[in-house]
């Protein structure tokens, strides 16, 4: 077919257009007990391929333009670096003991790793992959959050069972919450005026307001309820938010399920059943879909944000722990 | 859909800021009772030095990292004696001025150790000592039990051996008074959960080398001979409190049949593989404080001292009586990697808590098991329950 030459480049550009949709983004999956990262294909929902990931690879994150990798790789005690489209790795960074579960700054500039065993948050350079700090904490840390301003960054220990409030410009800890017991994750909404911290034994979820200068105000806990199971087992630990704060998604552990939770009025409205023991979550770009690892059926499960159903689940390697999704 | 909303009202006081808190310096004391006993008959279970004081040392730390947010510090002694001396260490600790003390003794040295202290408003946690009437109608209002009783460790065995069926037991016990006491726990079990046993037979301890050269060719001879001719049974439930026979009986009895009780599976509080529920972190805090690795007695009092952290940290006291009406209160609970969340029966003083069942290698199995359902919690379906309690010293 011959184009008139002046539309060509209107029809490449709408092939273009066409193409971006198409353009599947990745989800990364750690895998605990299997030491491998699994690839999955988040448009086909295949799984694309499975790597080497180090021993115990926990935390997993991403460079903020999706073209590296971060693992905690816990026993190796260091983070390792791979390649988001090679998948070979690319080097480690320093991380102190035991590197749980970390959080990168929105630069990508800063890593922020939680040392379970030693106490202590360390901080280190991503570029020049050198340790910039080390903040005591807590007994055994683990949650890790970031305010959107990246002024502060939020440690959970779980045996002080306190969220940390660090602030990021001089590494020190400014504020302490004394949360219910074992708190694993923290997430911040969208506009810095929230944050969420999740107690897997104490069962509840810690609501806290954020005032513009960076100080916490406890101002409830969520609470969670579920006809024929047995209250112990409602542990929640991985804790997601939409970007508009309209919805609110905990993954709640032993109980096989992630809860819907209105983020106006704080009220519980769904539980959506996904696989066994469901530890971390992640969104799509997009918000369509959300991701949820099930650490006991080592698959993944997909969950329709909309519909709020689980819509497919996938299989992955030995216990999966974290998940992240690479960005448009 | 269900929600739960919990209002907070002391919200405000809970957002500490990194100065405000008020100082507290919280002492506690370790009392170890040693008794002149025999060699064990494993040397995986020969005695530590540190035994019981190493989980003190470690709760001091767990302590002390939470209490450097709120400028309250951790200090424990470690008193070891032998039982003519026991007063006499007590003495001295509450000479200090040192009011929560864990005891790790058997259960008429606690029971006397927990009067005296009573004496001085002291509070007594017994890490140690399982006696279902110290639970029952010997409780003492100052005495807390953080160590499981016979009948938790029996009825942790019974459920999982009812949920498999196995509900035909043999029951072979020792004649030493504790013993014989565990052996009753496990009578007492069958009962609650409808096992049976079929047969029953008593292994008289008449002293004697345990462990000798030859000692597994006397042992291979005489046991299956002393368990011949017993009714037919799904399982041989071993009562060996003083560890002088159960570990011999495995392979050794004259039936096919698994061994559980004192011996192949065991009830225990923790053991040093027991990973789950970020347990692998205790055990690797534990092995770099120690250089070993952790038994019962440890962990016991690590959380006998992390029931006294808790208390402190949330309800500001280092009061003796303080941190023991917080501890028995609704607002009380405390993860002890076992799952969920731990709290005491406020009608007897005892810690409630899941059972691991260890084969001395991995945890097998945790009880309370599926299906076994309690009106209050299913960790009440382990020992003595409320309506059967004689205890009236907490009411």
């Amino acid at each position: 077919m011959k184009i008139p030459s002046i539309t060509r480049p209107l029809a490449l550009a709408l092939a273009l257009l066409a193409a971006t949709p198409a353009l599947a983004n990745k989800a990364f999956v750690s895998n605990e007990r299997g030491n491998t990262i699994t690839v999955v294909d988040t448009d086909t929902w295949e799984v694309i391929t499975e790597f080497p990931g180090g021993n115990r690879p926990r935390g997993i994150t991403l460079s903020p333009d999706g073209t590296k990798l971060y693992v905690c790789a816990s026993d190796d005690n260091l983070v390792r670096v791979f390649d988001t489209e090679t998948y070979e790795e690319l080097g480690t960074l320093p991380s102190g003991p035991d590197p749980e579960l970390f959080i990168i700054e929105p630069s990508g500039k800063r890593l922020y790793i939680a040392n379970e065993d030693d106490n202590l948050v360390t901080v280190t350079d991503t570029e020049k992959g050198v340790i910039l700090a080390e903040v005591p904490v807590g007994v055994e840390p683990e949650g890790m959050g970031m305010s959107p301003d990246a002024k502060w960054v939020v440690n959970t220990s779980e045996t002080t069972n306190m969220a940390h409030f660090i602030d990021t410009s001089d590494y020190t800890i400014k504020h302490n919450v004394l949360v219910d017991q074992r708190p694993r994750y923290a997430q911040y909404t969208a506009d810095g005026k929230r944050l969420f911290v999740s107690s897997e034994i104490g069962g509840t979820v810690s609501v806290m307001d954020i005032a513009p200068d960076g100080a916490p105000t406890l101002v409830t806990k969520i609470g969670f309820e579920v006809p024929g199971v047995l209250p112990e087992w409602l542990q929640p630990v991985g804790v997601k938010v939409t970007e508009d704060g309209n919805r609110i998604f905990v993954a709640l552990g032993p109980a096989n399920r992630v809860a819907v939770i209105d983020g106006e009025s704080l009220e519980v409205l769904d539980y959506i059943i996904v696989g066994q023991r469901v530890w971390q979550l992640a969104f799509t770009p997009d918000e369509k879909y959300l991701l949820t690892t099930n650490g006991n059926s080592n698959d993944i499960t997909v969950i329709d944000v909309e519909a709020e159903k689980a819509i497919k689940s996938v299989q992955v390697g030995q216990q999966p722990w974290g998940v992240v999704v690479t960005p448009n | 859909m269900r929600y739960v909303l919990m209002p907070l009202l002391a919200a405000c006081l809970a957002v500490l800021g990194a100065t405000g808190a008020l100082a507290l310096d919280v002492r506690a004391a370790v009392l170890r009772v040693d008794y002149e006993t025999l060699l064990p008959i494993s040397r995986y279970d020969l005695r530590a030095e540190d035994l019981g004081f190493a989980g003190a040392m470690l709760a001091d730390e767990d302590n002390g990292t939470t209490g450097r947010f709120l400028g309250h510090t951790y200090e424990t002694i470690h008193k070891a004696t032998d039982p003519e001396g026991a007063e006499a260490a007590l003495d001295e600790i509450l000479a200090e001025g040192i009011t929560l003390i864990v005891v790790l003794a058997r259960d008429a040295d606690v029971l006397r150790l927990a009067d005296r202290a009573a004496e001085a408003g002291a509070l007594v946690l017994n890490a140690q000592a399982p006696g279902v009437a110290l639970r029952d109608d010997q409780c003492r209002a100052n005495l807390l039990h953080v160590a499981p009783s016979n009948g938790m460790m029996a009825d942790a065995v019974a459920q999982f051996a009812v949920w498999k069926q196995w509900k035909r037991w043999f029951l072979v016990s020792g004649s030493n008074p504790a013993d014989v006491e565990l052996a009753e726990a496990y009578r007492k079990a069958a009962r609650k959960f409808g096992a049976r046993i079929t047969d029953e037979k008593t292994f008289e301890d008449t002293g004697g080398a345990r462990r000798t050269d030859s000692g597994h060719v006397m042992v291979q001879r005489q046991l299956p001979v002393f368990t011949q001719g017993a009714e037919a049974h799904d399982l041989l439930i071993a009562a060996d409190a003083t560890d002088y026979f159960a570990r011999y009986l495995g392979y050794h009895h004259w039936s096919p049949r698994p061994v559980m009780g004192s011996a192949g599976l065991w009830p225990t509080t923790f053991h040093a593989a027991h990973e789950a529920w970020g347990a692998t972190q205790f055990q690797t805090r534990f092995e770099a404080l120690a250089g070993r690795y952790v038994k019962p007695a440890d962990y016991n009092v690590w959380l006998a001292l992390r029931v006294v952290g808790e208390a402190v940290t949330r309800a500001s006291t280092v009061d003796a009586m303080g941190i023991r009406d917080y501890a028995l209160s609704d607002d009380f609970e405390l993860a002890a990697f076992k799952g969920q969340k731990v709290t005491f029966r406020n009608w007897n003083g005892q810690l409630r808590q899941p059972i691991l069942l260890h084969d001395g290698m991995i945890t097998v199995s945790v009880s309370p098991q599926d299906g076994f359902l309690h009106r209050v919690s299913p960790l009440d379906t382990l020992g003595l329950d409320r309506p059967e309690s004689s205890c009236s010293a907490f009411n």
